[in-house]
């Protein structure tokens, strides 16, 4: 199954929106009666048929175990699994994917870290320093590292608008922080951070930085490599994918310094009973049968995004946003959070006098699907003083339409709430 | 127009605007705080239990969704006056009507005008809303002065 790069890109670049958004079967039908409009990317974002389809094929006629098979079968496997995370290392542009560990989401790639760096390389003593903004992933595997060796969790503050108070970083960087922890895009306020600041700063002190991308790889172009990130981790279901499949990059030299994770089958080069020995990276952290069909999907939808190219998907998302984020300014008792001048096409608001669970069940009878909670962002939560938000996150394969339902639902809120 | 826009527009306006048998009851000794941790919904329900076992005051503060607010003011109505045991069956045939176990038309003729909860039933994601006062009520007749819908505690699961 061979198919011609150079035609394909030059046809999805010039394909219409309006042709795209058909590429997405779930997009496609009625809740409660209404069309559905699903403004709830930050949490899960739908796959082309094209994702759907190679995972299909793959099931129906190359599946077997990869890297271990002498027959037909797992050599095809092997070969679609390793495809796949070629493809996928490019997206990030990682320089060689060896680098990129398959995992099971960003959650299970920043406990490996955790568990394998982390534990080699923090002690009593020593400072984790973290945004204000992480998600809990990015926050609680840290916490719980410092419980273990007596480190201590240190936190960059953030403004009111969302932004991180990069004057405090100097001050908050000390001869005894010995990792930065930075979400690249946040997923409750949209913030767009300037991680290759961070990255800077942190590296002019010689300490290395782990980025949480989960919302950056859908929405815009990433170049690991460039950024000069120490370890980089994102989600395959964010960014069109199927879920229990993500990433972990890291510098290969970190990688080949760094002690396993789990042990097992796959990631040994021998094994007796006195003693076992690793194989390279990135088998060495990738211990028993992968999850070879969801890496073949998020290889693909890697393509998919590659092909509609990211910078143009980015012009796009940036368009909903600012239509979007007009038409709920114009709605009297709105407010939004998250005003950072850079930001991704998350939207978190409220309606003064409902409970934001309330507004995202009036709104999904409407046939609009948010997030209504605290989006796994407690702290966020708490430094705005609120106990949640509700959260439209739109993809490309939104429209203006989208944002004109949801404005017309959250007039729906005002009126069934006599607001 | 869906059960849910009836629920909201029936009990919403009214309940959650003006709470009732809302603030700190005189003489309570009962006394239980609930906690929603999915949702952040926080309530104490107080009551005073007199020595013939009735129910003479029931009252619930803290802050949550309307929906919880409305089941929580709606809840103080319908068990005030009752003796514990019949407030405790009420309890049970509201949790039953929530979690589809109980069908309120034909399984009960205590519900009454609580029935109006039934569309909530249809969203399981916002059942432990409803639930929260009643749980916590429960937790408060039994002694205890904590409760979480989460954990052994699940409501919904138990």
């Amino acid at each position: 199954m061979t198919v011609d790069t150079e035609s394909r890109v030059g046809n999805a670049a010039q394909r219409s929106w309006k042709a795209i958004r058909a590429d997405f079967p779930a997009l496609d039908q009625e809740v409660g009666g209404s069309p559905l409009s699903y403004l709830d990317n930050a949490a899960s974002s739908q796959s082309p048929q094209s994702v759907i389809d190679r995972m299909t094929a793959y099931q129906s006629g190359e599946h077997s175990n990869v890297h271990r098979g002498v027959h037909t079968l797992s050599r095809r496997a092997t070969d679609a699994f390793e495809a796949a995370r070629e493809k996928v290392a490019e997206f990030i542009g990682a320089p060689d994917p060896d680098c990129c560990v398959w995992t099971r989401g960003a959650t299970e790639a920043i406990n490996l870290v955790r568990y394998a760096w982390g534990r080699a390389n923090i002690e009593a003593g020593d400072e984790i320093l973290v945004t204000e903004m992480e998600h809990h992933s990015n926050i609680v595997p840290w916490q719980m590292l410092c419980e273990e060796t007596g480190a201590q969790l240190r936190v960059l503050p953030m403004t009111d608008r969302g932004e991180l108070k990069l004057d405090q970083l100097d001050g908050l960087l000390t001869d005894r922080t010995k990792l930065v922890g930075a979400v690249h895009v946040s997923n409750a306020l949209g913030t767009i951070n300037p991680v290759e600041t961070i990255i800077e700063k942190a590296h002019d002190r010689g300490v290395p930085v782990l980025i949480d991308g989960c919302q950056a790889t859908p929405h815009m172009d990433v170049d690991v490599e460039e950024m000069d990130a120490d370890f980089y981790v994102f989600s395959g279901h964010k960014m069109n994918g199927p879920t229990g499949i993500g990433m972990l990059y890291a510098r290969r030299d970190i990688l080949e310094e760094m002690p396993p994770f789990h042990g097992g089958g796959e990631m040994i080069r021998s094994v007796t009973f006195e003693e076992s020995t690793w194989a390279d990276v990135p088998q060495k952290f990738e211990a028993g049968t992968p999850a070879i069909l969801p890496a073949i999907g998020l290889g693909e939808a890697a393509s998919y995004l590659t092909d509609i190219g990211m910078e143009r998907i980015a012009r796009r998302e940036a368009d909903l946003l600012e239509y979007a984020t007009g038409k709920l300014e114009a709605i009297e008792g709105v407010r939004i959070f998250g005003r950072a001048d850079r930001k991704a096409s998350v939207l978190s608001f409220d309606v003064d006098g409902v409970h934001p669970h309330d507004i995202g069940t009036i709104l999904d009878d409407e046939g609009v699907a948010i997030r209504a909670g605290h989006h796994c962002t407690q702290p966020v939560m708490d430094r705005l003083g609120i106990p949640a938000t509700a959260r439209a996150s739109f993809a490309y394969y939104n429209t203006r339409v989208d944002a004109d339902r949801l404005a017309d639902a959250v007039e729906t809120v005002k009126e069934i709430f006599g607001r | 127009m869906s059960n849910l826009r009836e629920l909201y527009q029936e009990v919403i306006l009214d309940h959650n605007d003006n709470p009732r048998n809302f603030g700190e009851c005189v003489g309570a000794n009962r006394h239980a705080k609930g906690d929603n941790p999915l949702c952040g919904d926080k309530y104490v329900v107080e009551a005073k239990v007199d020595d013939d076992d009735t129910l003479s005051e029931v009252c619930f503060h803290g802050d949550g969704c309307a929906i919880s607010k409305a089941a929580a003011s709606m809840m103080t109505q319908h068990v005030k006056g009752l003796p514990v045991d019949e407030a405790e069956a009420l309890i049970e045939e509201f949790r039953g009507m929530l979690t589809g176990d109980i069908d309120p038309e034909t399984d009960s003729e205590n519900l009454d005008h609580l029935k109006v909860f039934k569309s909530v039933s249809t969203r399981p994601e916002r059942i432990k809303c409803a639930v929260l006062a009643w749980h916590t009520l429960h937790a408060a007749l039994e002694g205890k002065d904590s409760i979480s819908t989460e954990g052994d505690e699940d409501p919904v699961e138990a």
